[in-house]
């Protein structure tokens, strides 16, 4: 009994960080519409900051005084990043906004990285409250105690601050309809920087205050991220309370899965996730979000066309060149080509999904991932041959995206999103923690291709057909009938379903169809690299196709692919210097702002100013009749 | 409309509660085949919620709506659709990323069953049938532009057309003439009564312009806190005390030759 109250103590100890970060979070999304995917940085700068501040300034005096300075400062860096990096993308199409964030992320460790070095801190005890008491024999330190006793309070002058106040009037208002809190007079752009700082500042403050129970490192970013998304989807969208009660069961029921399940810590917070949307789909304290037009903000996506002769000739000259790769003799330019075409494989597939379906899937490396490690397990476990491994990777990353898919669409919007993230972090953590069945950490290795690909030319060309034959297959399916049905479905469900459309089966099968490429990718890396790890199926990696579907170009058939080999190409060289993340952060940042229609749409619009073309631009019209995307805008339809 | 016309479309009893809110209480009605009947009603009348428990987009509380004698009250829009009704909406729904021509297409393809179909090049599929609605509505000049950038007016021409694909046999068209200049107004409802002629199909539709209802509509109903007060031809609304109450409170607006258009 003393263990359990022990335990059930430091959960709710542990609550108050990630409540504090998710609250944020919270905040953002909702009077933004920006999922901040640098909140976890936020907070990570929240631990290293505070550090610092509580070596200079002594006393308990100075340890809360670091706290809350803390939470400024982080807040003011928010300012920051809003200012220079969010506004200029606001009128960007949907979830733009994402990959501008993406690149704080990486600029944000590198410079934590130059300030604090590589080693990890370990965080002050909190002066005064260094003891523990014995709660029934069982030990608790103080801090803890006062943790508990803080959060309330946090949590109350938060919804003080939010529902009686009058700036809290105004964040409500923006949350449900930003144009009209415009019209009437408000200053929006202060109002969501307001907004930023707030929530950069808690999670700032959540950064802070947990350094006393564990310190400060450069993992912490994403290993918070997938946690605080967990807590604000099981909370509710927006809702306070719900962000509380979600930390306070998500920390507990940590607590005492490392106590009873240890091999299974990770997977338990994505259960719980999975059950309780199953029940209550929009979160314990949410509401339902209602369903607007799916995927369009701003300008309406251009009609597409089949391939013009002068395109499908470069594309053969492309494909020429591909095969003539090999006599250039250079190993390293095999591989480099092999990894591109991979990856833009994945991209392409994630594309398929998120372009033409509007649906955003925070989780596609579920089945890239997921394929390799189907691949691999096969050649491992039962000695299967390649040519078998490789036919059932695709199938078996399908049947996932089939379960997943059918579980996810039931909701819609952001939700969709998060559950895609939580059911595929679901998937790595599986693969992560059952050690015996997958290698867990350390991997699956020593997996090669067949002896007829054995030589690296044979597989390189494998690789091209295979690779580019799921990328023009896919494009094959945007324009068949299946395809159209998949961009009305996004366009007007409405629509869609009231002209015999059934828009849930459509988008479940174009899931499926996306996750078995997606799979095929997987296969493909498997067997040039040799080897898997979890983080083939990490969140990182999910991200990393968001990142090159949107750099590439949302709106535009070959956005995916031409984003993949970009960034593909541009990594490949600047990973060679000291902080390339900084200079892959900046750049991502440079081009978000100056092409926010993506690489493709953005050279597109520069091709038609230069030939005067603005005639029947779809831009020129006024988005009356455009339909709003259901992340940006939930209330849109009424 | 011929007394003895099968009766395409019945309604009874229709009943929609949100919460304690009666939106729409007890409405009984009948539609026959070649009619074209307007319901009509002040704002927040429930003739929207009427449509859509029609359509399948909202659950009735209670009641039942008949097709052909067929029950379908509560089933999905798409099954409401293949079994051979077409509607309009108050706000339209297109395909922006498409061209008009390609959001009839749209349609058909749905029609002729082929929605998983992996066939290549859509917009080959069922052209000329795409064409034929797009001159029937009187736009085939503008097949090839982008959905998006068409004027309000055409936007609910081509609606009209999209719900025509099928070859229906009902067409629900909610304020098929809301946000329109009163020239197009006449027009577009011209338009449907001709093709209602021709085609022999009924069709129900809710409209606030008196003008438009008294010129084309064989029949009205008229709504009001969702519940039905009048049922008959254009002149015996017009006469209808209780009507003229609730609309004007008590003045005579619906006098005839009183248009504005």
């Amino acid at each position: 009994m003393g263990l359990f109250i022990a335990q059930l103590l430091t959960g709710l100890a542990n609550a108050a960080t990630l409540f504090l970060v998710a609250s944020g979070l919270s905040l953002i999304f909702g009077v933004t519409r920006i999922v901040n995917f640098a909140h976890g940085s936020f907070y990570m700068l929240g631990a290293f900051i505070g550090y610092s501040l509580m070596q200079v300034l002594p006393g308990a005096i100075g340890f809360w005084a670091s706290v809350l300075l803390t939470g400024v400062l982080v807040g003011l860096i928010g300012v920051i990043v809003e200012v220079l990096v969010l506004r200029p993308v606001y009128k960007a199409p949907e979830l733009f906004q994402l990959v501008a964030t993406f690149g704080v992320i990486l600029v944000i460790q590198d410079l934590a990285l130059m300030v604090w070095g590589a080693e990890d801190l370990l965080g002050p005890r909190a002066p005064g409250l260094k003891g523990v008491v014995r709660i029934m024999d069982e030990p608790i330190p103080l801090y803890d105690l006062a943790l508990i006793a803080i959060t309330p309070f946090v949590l109350f002058a938060l919804w003080y601050l939010i529902a009686r106040t009058r700036v809290g009037v105004l964040v409500r208002a923006a949350t449900q309809d930003r144009e009209m809190v415009a019209a009437l007079g408000v200053n929006q752009s202060w109002l969501f920087t307001g907004v930023f700082f707030l929530g950069a500042a808690l999670a700032g403050l959540g950064g802070a205050i947990q350094l006393p129970k564990g310190g400060a490192d450069l993992l912490m970013d994403f290993n918070i991220l997938a946690a605080i998304f967990v807590v604000v989807v099981i909370g509710g969208m927006g809702s306070l309370p719900g962000a509380y009660i979600a930390a306070v069961l998500i920390s507990v029921l940590n607590v005492f899965g490392v106590t009873y399940l240890p091999q299974s810590t990770l997977v338990l917070m994505y259960i719980v996730m999975a059950i309780v949307l199953t029940v209550r789909p929009y979160g314990l304290l949410g509401r339902e979000e209602v369903v607007g037009e799916h995927g369009q903000v701003g300008e309406p996506e251009r009609p597409i066309k089949p391939a013009s002769t002068k395109a499908r000739v470069l594309v053969g000259i492309l494909l020429l060149c591909l095969f003539a790769l090999p006599l250039a003799g250079s190993h390293f330019l095999l591989i480099l080509t092999t990894d591109i075409i991979i990856f833009c494989l994945f991209a392409a597939s994630l594309h398929f999904l998120l372009g033409l379906g509007g649906l955003v899937s925070f989780g596609h490396a579920a089945y890239f991932g997921g394929g390799a490690y189907v691949a691999g397990l096969l050649v491992v476990h039962v000695n299967a041959p390649m040519e078998l491994a490789f036919v059932l990777a695709p199938l078996g990353a399908g049947l996932a995206a089939f379960i997943i898919g059918w579980l996810c669409l039931r909701l819609t919007g952001v939700y969709f999103a998060m559950l895609t993230l939580a059911l595929a972090q679901l998937l790595w953590s599986l693969v992560f923690q059952w050690d015996e069945f997958t290698g867990g950490d350390d991997g699956l290795v020593d997996i090669w291709p067949a002896e007829w690909l054995s030589q690296a030319n044979s597989y390189f060309y494998f690789t091209v057909v295979v690779g580019v034959g799921g990328i023009l297959l896919l494009r094959h399916v945007a324009h068949s009938p299946f395809g159209y049905a998949l961009r009305a479905s996004r366009d007007s469900q409405r629509q869609a379903e009231a002209t015999g459309i059934n828009t849930k089966r459509v988008q479940w099968m174009a899931f499926t169809l996306a996750g078995t490429l997606a799979g095929v990718a997987g296969a493909l890396f498997i067997f040039s690299k040799g080897s898997v790890f979890p983080n083939e199926l990490e969140i990182t990696k999910s991200f990393d196709g968001l990142i090159v579907v949107f750099l590439g170009g949302v709106k535009t058939l070959s956005g995916g692919v031409v984003g993949a080999a970009s960034l593909e190409l541009v990594k490949d060289y600047l990973t060679r210097l000291e902080y390339w993340r900084l200079a892959l952060g900046l750049l991502i940042i440079v081009v978000v702002v100056l092409a926010p229609h993506g690489i493709v749409g953005s050279l597109r619009k520069l091709r038609e100013r230069l030939s005067g073309r603005a005639e029947d631009d779809v831009s020129t019209v006024t988005s009356s009749a455009t339909a709003t995307a259901n992340l940006q805008s939930p209330e849109s339809e009424r | 409309m011929s007394e003895t016309a099968p009766v395409v479309l019945k309604v009874e009893g229709l009943s929609k509660s949100f919460g304690g809110i009666h939106a729409v209480s007890d409405v009984h009605f009948e539609l026959a085949r070649g009619e074209l009947l307007a319901l009509i009603g002040p704002n927040g009348a429930g003739k929207t919620t009427c449509f859509n428990m029609l359509m399948g987009q909202l659950k009735p509380s209670s009641g039942n709506v008949y097709l052909h004698g067929e029950k379908i009250t509560g089933q999905k829009p798409r099954r409401i659709w293949r079994k051979g009704v077409g509607r309009t909406f108050q706000i339209t729904g297109t395909y922006p990323s498409m061209t008009v021509i390609e959001n009839i297409q749209m349609a058909l393809i749905s029609h002729h069953r082929r929605l998983f179909s992996l066939g290549p090049h859509a917009t080959r599929l069922y052209r000329e049938q795409a064409m034929q609605l797009l001159e029937l509505v009187g736009m085939p000049e503008q097949a090839e532009r982008a959905c998006a950038i068409l004027a309000y007016g055409d936007l609910k021409r081509l609606e009209l057309a999209i719900a025509l694909s099928h070859e229906p046999t009902l067409l629900l068209m909610d304020e098929p003439t809301a946000g329109m200049a009163p020239r197009e107004r006449i027009a577009l409802m011209q338009l449907t009564a001709d093709i209602v002629q021709k085609r022999n199909i009924s069709v129900l539709f809710t409209e606030h312009d008196m003008d438009v209802v008294f010129a084309h509509a064989h029949r009205l109903m008229v709504l009001n806190r969702g519940e039905l007060i009048a049922n008959g031809t254009v002149e015996e609304i017009r006469n209808d005390a209780v009507v003229q109450e609730v609309y004007l409170g008590g003045g005579n607006l619906f006098a005839e030759g009183d248009t504005h258009a």
